[in-house]
């Protein structure tokens, strides 16, 4: 495709510069390797930092989940390569029920925050922001460095925590108490728990440095002619995103420091006089546990927006690109996204039906949770419309922007069902829980980070990745993604417990051994595409199909304007004047007209 | 780009000021999880009540007068008096740790009158009022750092600062933690 329409005088110098010195600095001072690599200020480099943290994180988390799944899988087994791996946690090459749980814990507890929240809203948020508004670089360079640090220093810490001797946090992700405010309920609330609380005191601050920075750019930084409504979706969801996250993290942090109180301070926030074996009554009188869980779900529910709006944002633009059709209905999906944003603060107690919540109460959040299925069905159509007699190109980026849509229609429909107060009497703590969350939140999101990577990889590194391996990891990952969670709303219908040790135990989920095995099994194979995935993107960095023009998906929106290997500032000379919204596709008989170019005399509506 | 951002200074807010608004918004939100919780608490049973100390009464008036030295500051900054700004800025952050000194008292109070803040014995209406105000505390502090920062180039006889910015934010922020504090005060007597 041609791209020479698209581009001005400016860029086309930059191209020329970098196709001989490789990197340009317009205004920037002498760069060493480590304020280019380390303490860089750069959003790219910082996007780069949060996404190959995310992706250590990623198959971490992701291995433990292979490890409880084998527990899960083959309970009768021992594997003796555990011993070697996990030592006491795995004595005689079975895990331990310590160990399983602390397994279920930091993967629920990492793959949420640390991957999902700050590898997917991190890299895309500080990669795209700048670049798709047209600023040289966040509102506060220096801010967003040290959001990634103290990222880094959370990453530190919680992994340091699975080296303690007790073990880490073993308590679920959610990390109620009394499990995480008694250090005396189970060794993973003693020292692993400290460390847990500290690491995720880091992580909200990290969040925080990151999402007002992110909300302070995209308000005040977007170059001329960049008006609200002629922004990417892309930037409307991470600005939802942002704004999310600044009001609901502190409501978190404000739960963790009443948690703090009542496990050094012996405060009584949340302890009663409860007893606990071998210790005895509590001393503490009239805390309530239910009390944290308001506070954590004020911040879990919109968390789980906080995970999902970025990779909306991305599907809806790559979608739209790569069917060569303007998205449909921009302003229905900028709506739907602020009716998720304002939904998300208000049906936390959702997550709490059954905690002896006031049915009257319970009924209201009912309503207010089913309500989200209003803006959820708007995307929706809006995305199958887009695709609707598109000419479409089936990219790696695009099938998983395609693939993003159906895991969100199958898991937002089991959501419908979750919502309601009566049925969650049987669902709730069920494998029904686990696979709805799972596909709508967990691969759904990752589908969206995957699309996001394969999309603007090119613009990252100047190189393409490998489109075979592209489509073998989209398509065992997608129907690996149903083969796991899809049988798993089977048992829970059946009223299997999520958490459990052994299944095997109990006469009523005995039958459910070999459909157990079948999911690791599956899992196994799906963890190790993932590897193929790596393999792929640190291969492609050095290795790679190198990206010859300017704008390699024949995309209006700005990031195509800088040049291949763009330096700190982003555009050489001046940055571009924004004429247009970013959609024009299929347009007057054109192919795509970018942003920058100015809408002429003979153009139909406008 | 400098051309581009002296364009937009006249119409548009600083992003380092608007960042701060947004920060604003979010202390709000970690005192309002904070207060809604305490409110939670309070409808449950086994709830002490007790009078506030009347040092917070004082208190408050203090950092009241300190939102004026600070506004004053601005001012003076503004019309190059240095020497009228310095000593303003050096009684604001005086009058702040003052705030944080008579803060600290009136736990002492609340300890001398067997109530407990925190241990066994702390029952959580007191812990509450330890943990509230303790966080405020803390904000309080960070406004007296970044005083002390200004405080430092103020009287450097080496920076030339022209840029009332600096001033202009911690006034803002100055004035958010004396207000956050009234909120509290009233929360604390009337509401909680």
């Amino acid at each position: 495709m041609s791209n020479e329409a698209v581009l001005h005088a400016p860029a086309e110098a930059g191209l020329h510069q970098d196709a001989h010195g490789d990197h340009h600095h317009e205004h920037h001072h002498h760069e060493t390797f480590i304020s280019k690599y380390v303490f860089s200020q750069d959003h790219k480099m910082i996007a780069k930092q949060f996404l190959i943290t995310g992706m250590v994180w990623a198959v971490l988390g992701g291995l433990m989940s292979v490890l409880f799944r084998l527990q899960l899988g083959y309970p009768d087994s021992t594997f003796p390569i555990l011993q070697d791996l996990l030592g006491k946690w795995a004595e005689g090459g079975k895990i331990t029920p310590e160990a399983y749980y602390a397994l279920v814990t930091t993967h629920g507890t990492v793959l949420v925050f640390f991957v999902l929240t700050a590898g997917l809203s991190g890299t895309f948020a500080n990669f795209l922001i700048p670049l798709q508004i047209g600023a040289r670089d966040m509102a506060s360079p220096f801010m967003n460095m040290l959001s990634y640090w103290f990222f880094f220093a959370a990453s530190m810490v919680m992994l340091s925590s699975l080296f303690v001797e007790t073990g880490p946090f073993s308590g679920g992700w959610t990390a109620y108490p009394p499990l995480s405010a008694l250090g005396d309920a189970s060794p993973g609330s003693k020292t692993g728990m400290d460390l847990w609380l500290i690491s995720m005191a880091l992580f909200v601050v990290s969040s925080l440095l990151g999402g007002l920075n992110y909300i302070a750019t995209i308000l005040n930084m977007r170059t001329k002619g960049m008006s609200m409504t002629r922004m990417p979706l892309t930037i409307w969801a991470l600005f939802f995103t942002a704004v999310l996250g600044v009001l609901s993290f502190p409501v978190l942090f404000s739960g963790f420091i009443l948690l703090i109180f009542d496990r050094n301070f012996g405060t009584s926030f949340y302890l009663s006089d409860i007893f606990i074996n071998g210790v005895g009554a509590l001393p503490n009188e009239g805390g309530s546990a239910i009390l944290y869980q308001h506070l954590f779900w004020f911040l879990g529910h919109p968390e789980v927006y906080i995970i999902l709006l970025p990779a909306m944002g991305m599907v809806s633009e790559i979608l739209s690109v790569n069917s060569r059709k303007p998205i449909f209905g921009y302003m229905a999906m900028v709506g739907s996204l602020f009716a998720i944003a304002i939904l998300a603060f208000l049906v936390w107690a959702h997550h709490m039906f059954v905690t002896g919540l006031n049915p009257l109460l319970g009924s209201v959040f009912v309503l207010l949770t089913l309500l989200i299925a209003l803006p959820s069905a708007i995307k929706v159509f809006n995305w199958l419309t887009t695709l609707w007699r598109g000419n479409i190109r089936f990219t790696p980026g695009m099938m998983f922007s395609i693939g993003f849509v159906s895991l969100f229609i199958s898991g937002g429909l089991t959501g419908i069902w979750l919502g309601n107060s009566a049925l969650d009497i049987h669902l709730h703590d069920t494998y029904f829980v686990v696979a709805h969350f799972h596909i709508v939140m967990g691969v759904a999101s990752m589908f969206g980070m995957f699309a996001g990577i394969y999309h603007w990889f090119p613009k990252m590194y100047g190189r393409f990745l490998n489109n075979t391996m592209g489509y073998i990891h989209f398509w065992v990952t997608l129907a690996g993604a149903y083969l796991i969670f899809w049988p798993m709303h089977y048992q829970g219908l059946a009223g299997m417990p999520r958490r459990y040790y052994d299944y095997s135990a109990w006469e009523s989920f005995k039958q459910f051994t070999e459909l157990n095995r079948f999911i690791s099994t599956v899992a196994m194979i799906v963890f190790a595409v993932q590897l193929l995935f790596l393999f792929n993107f640190f291969y492609s960095i050095f290795k790679g199909r190198k990206v010859t023009t300017l704008n390699p998906w024949g995309s209006n929106t700005l990031e195509w304007t800088t040049p291949i290997n763009p330096g700190h500032g982003n555009w050489v000379g001046e940055i571009p004047e924004v004429h247009r919204w970013a959609y024009d596709y299929g347009k007057d008989g054109k192919e795509f007209i970018g942003q920058t170019t100015p809408v002429g005399a003979d153009e139909t509506h406008h | 780009m400098e051309a581009i951002v002296k364009a937009s200074e006249s119409k548009r807010i600083h992003p380092q000021k608007f960042t701060l608004w947004v920060a604003m918004g979010s202390i709000i939100m970690m005192f309002a999880g904070l207060t809604s919780a305490y409110i939670v608490k309070k409808n449950q049973s086994s709830w002490l009540e007790f009078d506030l100390p009347v040092v917070f009464g004082y208190s408050t008036a203090v950092i009241l007068i300190s939102s004026i030295t600070i506004h004053l500051a601005a001012k003076s900054f503004k019309a190059r008096e240095m020497a009228r700004y310095r000593t303003l800025i050096t009684v604001t952050a005086v009058l702040g740790l003052l705030f944080m000194g008579m803060q600290v008292m009136g736990f002492i109070d609340l300890e001398a009158r067997n109530i407990a803040l925190t241990g066994a014995k702390s029952n959580s209406a007191a812990s509450f009022l330890l943990v509230i105000t303790g966080l405020h505390m803390l904000h309080v502090l960070g406004g007296v750092i970044a005083i002390l920062v200004i405080f430092i180039k103020a009287y450097s006889s080496r920076i030339k600062n022209y840029s009332s910015l600096p001033i202009d934010m911690i006034g803002t922020y100055w004035h958010f933690v004396d207000i956050l504090w009234v909120y509290l005060f009233i929360f604390y007597n009337w509401i909680g």
